[in-house]
């Protein structure tokens, strides 16, 4: 179909990428915006039966209000929950800068 | 005696009984491993001494005296979608390499108090997002009756591991298809429970309205006896069902000697049969409803017109939780960590290392799952999907008036070869036809072994639904079934397993799905 306009464009798909926090290659982008126009194109036929008087469902079966007691359970340990960390200090996680330069 | 053929169930009587000791049994699969895992490469990690220590304090428990549960001494496998304090925990995936959790999912749990011995972490596709386990970061499992084919997926490993007597049962997780379609392409048993009948603590979550995590074996019993370890309500997960289940055990027993289905109504969906199925998997599932009525089921024709759209709503659906999922992975709290050179901001951080740690799928999905997020598109894909999914229930309450089980063919095909999907996401997306409606429904779905396709001579599997909590049912027509099954043949389906994997067997011509309604999202060219 080299004369219809792409259901999804290589921009759609940069700008998808970084709202997901993924880094792609342009050849990564460029093939995602073909597979996923094909994909989309399959999956629309949804809106077809999708009128307004069906409601919409989240969950398979329906909980509501599930709690706890507010009391304090068998939680990790503050080494535990650092020991899969890629870096910690002093009892915490550590991330590089959080602003760049033109923040 | 080889210890590795025999059915936990067998197994379970033997060690109760002290004619074998767990470590007896627990080398005995190590071995079996060690034998086979090199041409199926079922496991990313195998326990070896440790899981012969756990069997060898068993013994001492069982030497004691101690009361021990029924599968105390029994070896499993855990797919690697579940946290274990004792062993990585990748789900497939780079982004998650050697990653050992802090905490144990509540099903690992549950089996370690109960006495079994965990065998290893099975492959998976990478984040359980794949029909063929082509998708794990580590590379494919390759299946034990022709060693050219897939094993199915998410849960080829545990399938195949236990297809191949390397594990008498093992753990999986069905968000779409990923413990049945497996079974059916392996020959083996399996389960994917009532969502909320088993706790999804500690399970590497995918999509979170359709994950539940389930047994897989080689006998419909066993699937039982893991299911009632494993099952039951638990505080961690809110979406656990609180209530109390019947042994699953005793309702398959009572099915397997009973064998008697009158009164039983069988439903065959018009939408999920014939057309667009491969040959011999219909004709193996027209002779298993043939037996079925034999044994005095009522075999009733019922409609379920909105499951053509089920693939369609599942792909909608499923990437949209599974992008908000995997956020979790952003290279601060565990697993990889890629930094540009030079020096990065987190956010940059974030990017290089999702960019570098998540596969093609997986990168697929999420993009795919952020698109029909966002705003504008909302409404008309995942609000779209949301509503298709309260017509498939619809469809199955409506079905569930006429009939008390439902009948299916696990999957469209047998299994095919490796490599034949892996560049065409749409077409693998299409092989889950039969098993998706049950995950949208949260209903129950039981796949167990029905032939070999005459064409092929690959196994071809049928899938039992129920009503939601009616679990129990599926255990006692699926063994009610399977013993009328292997009294015709005189043996299980997997005696006939070639002890070379399939390496005689050549280039078999392949068998590609055949188009037609029930195996396109809408119609057209896949």
């Amino acid at each position: 179909m080299p004369d219809e306009p792409r259901v999804i464009t290589a921009e759609q798909v940069e700008h998808l990428a970084n709202l997901a926090r993924i880094a792609l290659t342009p050849a990564e982008i460029e093939h995602l915006a073909a597979e996923l126009g094909s994909i989309v194109e399959n999956v629309r036929k949804v809106s077809e039966v999708a009128t307004p008087d069906v409601p919409a469902t989240s969950h398979p079966i329906p909980l509501s209000n599930v709690f706890r007691p507010d009391e304090v359970g068998d939680v990790l340990t503050n080494e535990q929950a650092l020991s899969g960390a890629p870096e910690a200090y002093d009892g915490r996680f550590r991330v590089s800068a959080i602003l760049g330069e033109e923040q | 005696m080889d210890l590795t053929r025999l059915p936990a169930s067998e197994l379970a009587e033997l060690l109760t009984s002290k004619e074998v000791s767990s470590v007896e049994a627990t080398r005995a699969s190590l071995d079996r491993i060690g034998e086979a895992d090199g041409d199926l490469h079922a496991f990313l990690h195998v326990a070896g001494d440790a899981a012969l220590r756990r069997a060898s304090e068993i013994d001492q428990l069982r030497a004691d005296g101690q009361e021990l549960g029924p599968l105390a001494g029994v070896p499993i496998a855990i797919k690697d979608v579940l946290c274990t304090v004792d062993m990585p925990s990748t789900a497939g995936s780079r982004i998650l390499e050697g990653w050992v959790p802090p905490y144990d999912a509540t099903v690992v749990a549950r089996l370690r108090t109960a006495g079994m011995v965990p065998l290893g972490k099975t492959n998976m596709d990478e984040f359980a997002m794949g029909s063929s386990t082509e998708h794990s970061a580590y590379g494919p499992t390759r299946n034990p009756w022709d060693l050219e084919r897939i094993p199915g997926g998410s849960g080829g490993g545990s399938a195949a591991a236990v297809a191949a007597f390397e594990a008498p049962v093992a753990l999986g997780s069905d968000t779409g298809g990923s413990i049945r379609q497996p079974a059916a392409v392996t020959g083996t048993v399996g389960m994917k429970p009532t969502y909320g009948g088993v706790s999804r603590y500690g399970a590497i979550a995918l999509a979170s309205s359709l994950d539940q995590v389930g047994p897989v074996s080689r006998t419909v019993l066993d699937s039982a006896l893991v299911h009632d370890v494993i099952g039951g309500h638990d505080p961690h997960d809110s979406t656990s069902l609180d209530e109390a289940w019947p042994s699953f055990a005793d309702a398959a027993r009572a099915g397997a000697q009973g064998r008697d289905l009158s009164g039983t109504r069988i439903g065959v969906i018009r939408e999920l049969n014939g057309a667009g199925f491969q040959a011999g998997v219909q004709t193996r599932f027209e002779e298993a409803i043939a037996l079925l009525e034999t044994a005095g089921a009522e075999i009733v024709e019922v409609s379920a017109p909105h499951f053509e759209y089920a693939i369609a709503a599942y792909y909608l659906i499923l990437p949209a939780e599974a992008s908000s999922n995997l956020a979790k992975y952003d290279s601060v709290r565990f697993g990889l960590r890629v930094v540009p050179d030079g020096g990065a901001t987190v956010e940059q951080v974030m990017s290089a290392t999702r960019g570098a740690g998540f596969g093609p799928e997986v990168k697929r999905r999420i993009i795919l799952g952020t698109y029909a997020l966002s705003a504008g598109y909302y409404d008309a894909y995942y609000g779209s999907a949301q509503k298709v999914r309260t017509l498939i229930q619809r469809d199955f309450a409506a079905a569930f008036e006429q009939a008390d089980v439902l009948v299916t063919p696990s999957a469209p095909t047998t299994a095919f070869k490796l490599g034949d999907k892996l560049d065409d996401p749409l077409a693998m997306y299409l092989n889950d036809i039969t098993t998706i409606p049950a995950n949208l429904a949260g209903v129950p779905g039981l796949g167990l072994p029905v032939g070999l396709a005459p064409e092929d001579g690959l196994p071809v599997g049928i899938q039992l639904m129920a009503p939601a909590r009616e679990d129990a049912r599926l255990y006692r027509v699926g063994a009610g079934l399977e013993a009328l099954l292997h009294e015709s043949w005189g043996a299980p389906l997997l005696d006939r397993l070639p002890a070379d994997f399939g390496r005689h067997r050549g280039a078999a011509p392949h068998l590609a799905p055949v188009p037609g309604p029930g195996t396109e999202p809408d119609g057209g060219t896949a």
